[in-house]
Order: C-alpha cells, then sequence, then structure tokens
C-alpha cells in the first residue's frame, strides 16, 4: 500500500474513533492516528488493500467467523458463553478461541486473578437466574451479613432472610503453598462453562496483536495465533498487553489504576467461624488515604483488600495494628499472611474501548468504582456479547449495543465518588461515626421501622445496587431528619452506643 | 473448605405457597422440591424441580398470588431473586429474560406432554 493510501484511511480511522463516554472525537496523540508513518510502523495495516473503508453493515458474525478473545477471566468467559449461546439459538457455527495461559488451579499468584473475590448479591442473583450457578466447589464461603467497624462501636447488617446470597471465591486456587483443595477457582470454573458452550481453550500467551487487512493477526509466545474476524480484549488492567494496543493506532487508552492490597492469612475454619463467621467485616477507620478496607472469610483462610490513594507499607501496618482490626483475629493478634499481592483495579475508563472488530470488556474497559468488579466484568461482557451476536461487529455497532453500558457505569461511577467523599468523611470525623451507628441501632430496636441508613450502607459496601438509587434514597426527607435527629443524640454526653444486629429489609 | 448459596428449607418445608403473595422468584442450588397444586381441597403433585430450576417467576411479572405450593422434598438450597433486582437488569439487558423464558417454555412443553398422557390414559380407561 502505498502512502496516500495509508494516509487516508488513517484520517478514516480516526474519525470513526468516538469516545465512547464523553461522545467526542478521539484526537491523534504523538504516534498516534494521523500518522501514517507511525501507523504503519505499529503494524496496524489497513482496512482493505483497496484503502476502502468497509461497509459497516457488511461487519456481522456469519457461519465460520473466527472470533479471539484474548483473557480467560469472568469477562472472557463470559462473552465467549453469551455470544456462543446467543448465536447457537440462529444455528450460527462460529470459531471462538480464548486465548489464556493460566490453568487457575495452581495456589498463589501465578494461578490467581488478583482481586478480592467476592461475587456481589445482586450478580449472584443475576447469575443464578441466567443459569450460571456457583457450585459449593467454587464458593469458598456463603456471606450473609456485613459486620461494619468502627472506633466509636460496630453494628453488623445481615441479608434479608438471612440468605447466603453473596459468595467469597478464590480467582485461582488459593493462596501460596495452600494444601490441594477439592474446590475449584472461580474463574476456572467459568472458563469450564464456555468451553462447554462451544469456546476452544488455547493455552497460549498473546504477545502481539496486529492488523491483517480489515481482520487481525494474534501472535503468540509460542507461535503464530492466527487471524481472526473480530478481537475481544478481555486481559483486565494489569496485562502488560494494554499498552501494547494502545500503540497500535487503534485510538484505546487504557483506563487509570488504583493500587490495591490484597493478603491472604490462614486461621482455620474453626477460629474463622468463631471470630468473622459468614460476615464480610468492613472497616471505617480514620486512616489517611485508606477508601476501602475489608475482611473476607474465606474456608480456612481470610482475605484483606484494602484500596486507596497511596497504599504503603506505613498504611499497612497502621490498619492491622488498629484496635478494630486485632479484635477480629484470635487474642488480637493478626498473623503474617501466607500470600499477598499489590493489583489494580480500574478507577477511571478507558478510552475507545471498541472499534471496527475489536471490542474491550472488563476492567481493560470500565468496571464499577471501588465494588463489584466481578460484575462490572459481567455487564460489559453481556453487552459486547449482544451486540456481536445481535447486531454487528463495527464501531457504529459497538457505539448502539455496547456503548450505553459504559456510559452508564461511568455515570453511576461519578455518583458514586460523591457517594465515596461522604464516606471518607463519616470516617474523618467521630462525632458522625457516632450518628450513623445509632441510627443503624434505633432502625433494628425499634420495629417495622424503615432501615434507610443500613439499607444505604448496605448497597454501598455490597455493590448491590446503582450508586444513583443510593443518592436517592439519602435525599429522601426522611433519612436527612433521621440522620440529623441520631447525630445530635449520639453526640449528647453519656449516650453510649453498643454492638447491634441490623437486619436489611 | 466449600459452601452453598442461598437459603435453607428442610425436607417438607413449604418454600412458596398456593394464594400467597409475592415479590420475588427462586433458583434452585441444591436439593429437590415438588410443585403441589390445590384442587378442591387435595394437594396434587403437578411437577419436580430440582438444583437448576426456577420457579416463582409469575410473582416478578404479575402482581398476583402464587398459583402453586413449592415444598422441599429434600434440604434444599434456594437463591432467592428479588423483584426489584431482575426488573432493573431487564431494563439494561432485555435478553437477561431469555433465560426465564427458555425455562417457563420447557415446563409448558413438559406439561403439554403430560396432559396429553393423562388424556389418552382416560380415554383409554373410558373404552374399556
Amino acid at each position: 500500500m502505498d502512502a496516500k493510501n495509508k494516509g487516508s484511511t488513517a484520517h478514516r480511522i480516526e474519525a470513526s474513533l468516538v469516545d465512547s463516554i464523553s461522545g467526542s472525537v478521539v484526537t491523534s496523540t504523538s504516534g498516534g492516528l494521523a500518522d501514517p508513518a507511525t501507523w504503519a510502523a505499529s503494524g496496524s495495516g489497513a482496512w482493505t488493500e483497496k484503502g476502502s473503508k468497509p461497509d459497516p453493515s457488511d461487519m456481522r458474525l456469519q457461519e465460520g467467523s473466527r472470533v479471539a478473545v484474548v483473557g480467560g477471566g469472568p469477562a472472557g468467559s463470559l462473552f465467549s458463553h453469551f455470544l456462543l449461546r446467543s448465536l447457537s439459538m440462529s444455528g450460527v457455527q462460529i470459531e471462538l478461541d480464548i486465548f489464556e495461559p493460566r490453568l487457575f488451579t495452581h495456589s498463589g499468584p501465578s494461578g490467581c486473578n488478583h482481586c478480592g473475590g467476592v461475587v456481589s448479591e445482586s450478580l449472584v442473583q443475576i447469575l443464578a437466574t441466567e443459569g450460571i450457578n456457583l457450585p459449593a466447589e467454587v464458593v469458598q464461603r456463603g456471606i450473609d451479613s456485613y459486620q461494619m467497624h468502627m472506633d466509636v462501636g460496630q453494628v453488623r447488617i445481615s441479608t434479608p432472610l438471612q440468605e447466603r446470597r453473596i459468595a467469597a471465591v478464590y480467582r485461582g486456587n488459593g493462596p501460596r503453598r495452600a494444601p490441594p483443595r477439592m474446590t475449584m477457582g472461580f474463574d476456572r470454573h467459568l472458563l469450564e462453562m464456555a468451553v462447554a458452550g462451544g469456546a476452544n481453550w488455547r493455552h497460549q500467551l498473546v504477545c502481539s496483536v496486529q492488523r491483517d487487512g480489515e481482520r487481525w493477526r494474534i501472535g503468540c509466545t509460542e507461535g503464530e495465533g492466527g487471524v481472526y474476524d473480530l478481537l475481544v480484549v478481555a486481559s483486565g488492567i494489569n496485562s502488560a498487553l494494554l499498552p501494547i494496543l494502545a500503540e497500535t493506532g487503534i485510538g484505546y487508552r487504557p483506563p487509570a489504576p488504583l493500587r490495591t492490597f490484597i493478603a491472604e492469612f490462614h486461621l482455620g475454619k474453626s477460629v474463622i467461624e468463631t471470630y468473622l463467621g459468614s460476615s464480610m467485616h468492613v472497616f471505617l477507620l480514620d486512616i489517611p488515604g485508606l477508601s476501602f478496607a475489608a475482611l473476607i472469610p474465606k474456608g480456612e483462610y481470610v482475605s484483606l483488600c484494602m484500596l486507596g490513594d497511596s497504599i504503603d507499607d506505613h498504611m499497612i501496618e497502621t490498619f492491622l495494628n488498629s484496635r478494630e482490626v486485632r479484635d477480629c483475629f484470635p487474642e488480637g493478634h493478626v498473623p503474617q499472611n501466607v500470600c499477598h499481592c499489590l493489583a489494580s483495579i480500574n478507577v477511571k475508563p478507558a478510552q475507545c474501548p471498541y472499534g471496527d472488530r475489536f471490542v474491550f470488556i472488563g476492567d481493560s474497559a470500565v468496571a464499577r468504582l471501588y465494588k463489584d468488579g466481578i460484575g462490572s466484568a459481567y455487564r460489559t461482557a453481556k453487552a459486547a456479547a449482544a451486540t456481536c451476536g445481535l447486531q454487528g461487529i463495527s464501531a457504529s455497532d459497538f457505539q448502539a449495543g455496547y456503548q450505553p453500558t459504559c456510559r452508564a457505569l461511568v455515570r453511576d461511577n461519578t455518583i458514586g465518588r460523591f457517594i465515596f467523599g461522604v464516606c471518607h468523611l463519616i470516617q474523618k470525623l467521630r462525632f458522625t461515626r457516632r450518628g450513623v451507628l445509632r441510627m443503624v441501632e434505633k432502625e433494628q430496636s425499634v420495629p417495622g421501622r424503615k432501615p434507610r441508613m443500613s439499607g444505604i450502607l448496605w448497597d454501598v459496601f455490597t455493590g448491590s445496587a446503582p450508586y444513583s438509587s443510593v443518592l436517592l434514597r439519602t435525599l429522601h426527607p426522611a433519612f436527612i431528619c433521621s440522620l440529623l435527629w441520631n447525630l445530635l443524640v449520639a453526640n449528647l454526653p453519656g449516650v453510649a452506643s453498643a454492638s447491634r444486629e441490623v437486619r436489611v429489609t | 473448605m466449600s459452601d452453598v448459596l442461598g437459603r435453607v428449607y428442610q425436607a417438607g418445608e413449604d418454600i412458596v405457597r398456593e394464594g400467597e403473595t409475592g415479590d420475588c422468584m427462586y433458583v434452585i442450588q441444591r436439593g429437590e422440591a415438588e410443585v403441589l397444586r390445590d384442587l378442591d381441597g387435595v394437594q396434587t403433585v403437578v411437577d419436580r424441580m430440582a438444583a437448576g430450576d426456577i420457579f416463582g417467576e409469575i410473582a416478578i411479572v404479575q402482581k398476583t398470588v402464587r398459583t402453586s405450593t413449592v415444598r422441599a422434598v429434600t434440604e434444599v438450597h434456594a437463591i432467592t431473586v428479588d423483584r426489584e433486582t431482575f426488573l432493573r437488569r431487564v431494563k439494561e439487558d432485555p435478553t437477561l429474560a431469555l433465560n426465564v423464558l427458555q425455562v417457563v417454555a420447557g415446563r409448558v412443553r413438559r406439561l403439554d406432554t403430560e396432559i396429553a398422557r393423562l388424556k389418552r390414559e382416560l380415554a383409554v380407561a373410558g373404552g374399556r
């Protein structure tokens, strides 16, 4: 192809790449789309040998189409499952390859996807409705309540009907040096489900992705991966592939990450039963930079998950040495962790997560702020699969079918930032902590009273409801009046709090 | 160690009762249950369900009373799916309802076969 054709095609691609979130056209950056030389060097190739842009209506998956899914975590496996299910209804047979080098059967980091491993209450319900049930071999512990710890007291918030509707799972096969178990990691379970639905699992590490005419050529560390009609990137946010893809000239820019600290402590089942039970323990402590911290019981181990802007050794030590955390462990002693990692989560969406014949899903595209990462993987995977199966695989198809889901998540995250800002304020101000605790306690002690505060806290901690729904409930006059009254009374001299259990109804 | 999700119902315990109002449906995770219909004061088993089966879906889409009783035959673990959670997701993703539709279609097909079998037996018995 000559330079003239490359240049004109590059401009056409630039025009077609629309920022999925803001709706603005992505302008070229250094080494970007407007520079055909850079584009050629990146190996992006062209849409067609003749240099003409293909008709979007021609871009549909049909009999014999080849789809490459890069990454076999929840997003990749769920996308594959839903796409194959959707196409099988219309009698279309495609070839779908999932590139995932990990087996998820090894304990420790090599078999793990670096995540707290909580399947939210709403996602458990929706997956069950989809026919995706989590067997006992996958669920490390069914969670039926949240225990909120503050310096002014603690309170337990339970699910309606005392039902275990939150699943604590391992993404891999347990912590480092964990003994062999008769269990299965969550990621492996979903991957096997996708394979049972007709996907091919290729145990290969993708190291290059290049345009090959209209299609995509996948390169693996162990040789040629193949040429595909559709590229689906579900490699998460910790993947080294994302910066490589950002350089291919498709306009994609990886999401902004936030550092997390995840650690596993071995306590044994009976100790966990005594000290933690089937509750997830959430801490609202005044530690600078700490946004969220929770202890998640899982069989023989308990997982610690910390999120914050500046997680370092000092913050971790301060947190683990706090009285509220030590009280959750036998004799007030936090043992040495057996496994830990500093993983990243998506806190700002990617730019241009789709275009003609490609789409990014899960953490490599957009995720719910701080919460329900697996739920975000489900939502983006389902929306992308529905678009590919029912509409098409052009940029305009993804704009119509996939973008609304991404935009809904981003808009809700904007509200989420405000809500977590308020939570941060509660963490910082002792008198607000007293008021919140008293309000939750009173909701329990007066029969028939609507549990406004406990319902809101439940949805913020579990990620069960959209942040917009949470915000609407905080604007209810009854909630505001009750909060103000409790703030006042709880801070009167001589008022003490006691630990109570609260049930959300 | 492993765990099972959902609420636990003991053998013989009613999960839903005919005539009661409801605002949720259920997905069985473990165990077996039977569906009973009250006809002239006599409860008759009309269907059986096991892990993966969905029931109570009518309450999600219609504000009406339960049309049957579902009773645990063994210990049953069942996940309750709230109407609000389900409808909120369906609004964003209408294809979610497809799985429920397939479950209902399968049940209608099975009951059709059962009706045909009973009618044939009645006809044979009447011809004797």
